[in-house]
């Protein structure tokens, strides 16, 4: 087993690298840098820049050295924490990062904190007792909660709880401190569409379990049918849903993109599309390779969950 | 998935995407070139309802999806408003139920809320599924490399599906939508970047499924080429998966792209276009009587979404039960 996690993390520091190579080679297109210049120079300054003039701030900002160098003087910039400079917002990009990387950490613990145990809970009793009302009703709701695109139940619940009801605030900028009633529309938005999510992969796994020789086994040999689920059946249906919560990392951190501009909430998501609007390179290209690391890392920890899990898979 | 089958949905999406993607270089066919598609959307129909007979939930999904079809094609012959052309001159913005003029009210700008919706869906449907289909192309060829070939080209190919696959989904569409600027044809790169990797780990485990079959290994006997096994031999008996799939992914696509619309990165005002509804209406719908503005949009994007998710269910409950 340790031979396929080194395996593996082998495999996934290749990605990064050739990742980063791809995102410094996408940015460092001339369309890019000539953005960068009228960031700098501001739009007047470009248009009445000289031929030679431009290629001196080029040589100046060190544009004119060979790929290679640049790529690595790049890389080694990164990995010593020195990310850039936000030209719109004229903050190190480190310290945005990590204001917004934290705001978007809370906003996913809570996410994670009520989906894990609704979501496995709702999908075990409905694969239990598969073709039962229960089980009809639940497939129903987490078929309907995953056909809603995210857009429509954000705006949705503005109208009904925000806005009709007036409980939280609409919008979650957080302009007067933090408060919890700001996060509790995004947190509803996410954990609809992820729950209902969940439930169905839970219930599909769940229903295959049950249906399985050794369940019928072991109730037919007389034990209690608390036991059999919760000894025999649970430790197999739970395997891939484990497996996929740790990939749903990799989803929040998508679907955070849309919910936060939304609500205007000060996260990742936010930061990453105000950066693309704008055209502000270096933000882009650090928010890009945080999404990157963690999404790989997600990857990573779900391959391992699941070779832990299953013994099937540890020694063979 | 018979012949038949495939050429009454190249029938439909043919005349659709010619429709919504050159209808400035059609010119005055652009008004006849619609008429072969919905005779074939309502065949389409009646041969679901018959094959599919047993499983009300995928009977319910081929309902949702051939109803928004049929508006797709037909709405240039129905007697509705002009979805951009505003009627402010003749009735407030914002009202609601002036009888036969506006049958679901108007929305901000005086636009009429059905008409748009109704043809809405014209651009929902077409990039939705231009993009699923090019996006399998890429991914089921892909897949049918590395699973048949194997070897060094099952590397390289599963090594780039695993680069694209470590991009958020989101993150991906913005960094490749800024890039190479808006437009439909960009989304549809964007999608296949997206889409393909993880269709190329499907068709490849099938692929290496399927690769150790009799029927493979006597095409192999008999000399033919690799190109002709894997189109010809391996594709077919693969298809029952890869179907429910494309169905999934068909209703990913459409959350993709109304989201995108949403946040102003797809395709462009003033066409009538559901992500763009929702926007627009999310600053009017503070009042409940503005609130039909949102609700119209929302359930028509979330009942597509529907339709492909029920077919996909249902699809997968006919093939378990034989």
């Amino acid at each position: 087993m340790g031979n396929l996690i080194i395996r593996r993390v082998a495999q996934m520091l290749l990605i990064m690298l050739t990742v980063s190579l791809l995102l410094f080679a996408i940015f460092d297109s001339d369309q890019f840098r000539e953005k960068t210049a009228v960031a700098e120079l501001g739009g007047f300054g470009m248009a009445t820049l000289s031929d030679s003039d431009y290629h001196q701030w080029l040589e100046k900002k060190g544009l004119t050295a060979p790929f290679l160098s640049r790529y690595v003087r790049w890389l080694g910039a990164i990995l010593h924490g020195d990310l850039g400079q936000s030209t719109e917002k004229d903050i190190e990009v480190s310290v945005l990062l990590r204001e917004s990387l934290t705001n978007t950490a809370i906003l996913a613990f809570f996410v994670f904190l009520i989906m894990i145990p609704v979501s496995l809970t709702l999908g075990v009793l409905a694969g239990m007792n598969a073709g039962s009302p229960l089980d009809r009703v639940i497939s129903i709701l987490s078929v309907f909660t995953t056909s809603i695109p995210q857009i429509a139940t954000a705006v949705l619940l503005t109208v009904i709880l925000a806005l009709g009801l007036g409980w939280v605030p609409a919008k979650s900028a957080m302009t007067d401190g933090w408060s919890f009633r700001a996060l509790v529309l995004p947190l509803l938005t996410l954990l609809l569409y992820d729950i209902g999510y969940l439930v169905r992969m839970t219930r599909a796994a769940m229903t295959e379990v049950m249906a399985s020789q050794y369940i019928r086994t072991a109730v037919l040999k007389g034990l209690p049918y608390w036991r059999v689920i919760l000894r025999h059946a649970l430790r197999n249906a739970l395997i891939v849903p484990v497996t996929l919560i740790f990939l749903e990392l990799n989803g929040v951190l998508s679907q955070v993109v849309v919910v936060e501009v939304f609500f205007q909430y000060a996260g990742f998501g936010r930061m990453l599309f105000d950066a693309a609007n704008f055209g502000d390179i270096q933000v882009l290209q650090a928010a890009t390779l945080v999404a990157v690391c963690v999404a790989v890392g997600s990857q990573l920890l779900s391959d391992a969950a699941y070779v832990v899990l299953n013994p099937r898979v540890r020694f063979t | 998935m018979n012949y038949r089958v495939a050429m009454l949905l190249a029938l439909v999406w043919l005349p659709l995407s010619a429709y919504v993607m050159f209808r400035p270089a059609l010119g005055a066919l652009g008004s006849y070139v619609l008429l072969p598609a919905i005779p074939s959307v309502i065949v389409l129909y009646v041969l679901a309802l018959r094959s599919w007979r047993e499983s009300w939930v995928a009977i319910l999904g081929v309902t949702l999806v051939c109803f928004w079809l049929l508006m797709a094609v037909t709405a240039p012959y129905l007697p509705l408003l002009d979805p951009n052309k505003p009627l402010v001159p003749l009735v407030t913005p914002g009202g609601m139920g002036h009888g036969a003029l506006f049958l679901l009210g108007s929305d901000m700008r005086g636009r009429d809320v059905l008409s748009r919706t109704l043809w809405g869906c014209q651009r929902v449907l077409v990039w939705g599924i231009t993009a699923t289909s090019v996006a399998y192309v890429v991914g089921a060829g892909g897949g049918l490399i590395g699973g048949y070939l194997g070897g060094w080209w099952d590397e390289l190919v599963s090594f780039a599906g695993n680069v694209f696959l470590s991009f958020p989904v989101m993150v991906l569409f913005i960094l490749v939508l800024n890039l190479l600027g808006q437009s439909g044809f960009n989304i549809i790169i964007a999608v296949t970047c997206s889409s393909a990797p993880v269709i190329m780990r499907i068709v490849r485990g099938l692929a290496l499924d399927a690769k150790s079959r009799d029927y493979i290994q006597a095409a192999q006997t008999r000399g033919e080429h690799p190109l002709w096994i894997m189109l010809v031999e391996l594709l077919p008996n693969v298809r029952g998966p890869i179907i429910v799939d494309a169905c999934l992914r068909l209703g990913y696509t459409t959350v993709a792209i109304t989201t995108l619309t949403f946040l102003g990165l797809g395709l462009q005002p003033p066409d009538p276009d559901w992500g763009l509804m929702i926007k627009e209406s999310a600053t009017a719908a503070l009042l409940w009587k503005y609130s039909y503005m949102l609700i119209a949009p929302a359930l028509s994007v979330s009942s597509l979404i529907l339709g492909f998710n029920l077919i996909a269910d249902g699809l997968r409950e006919m093939s378990l039960r034989d």
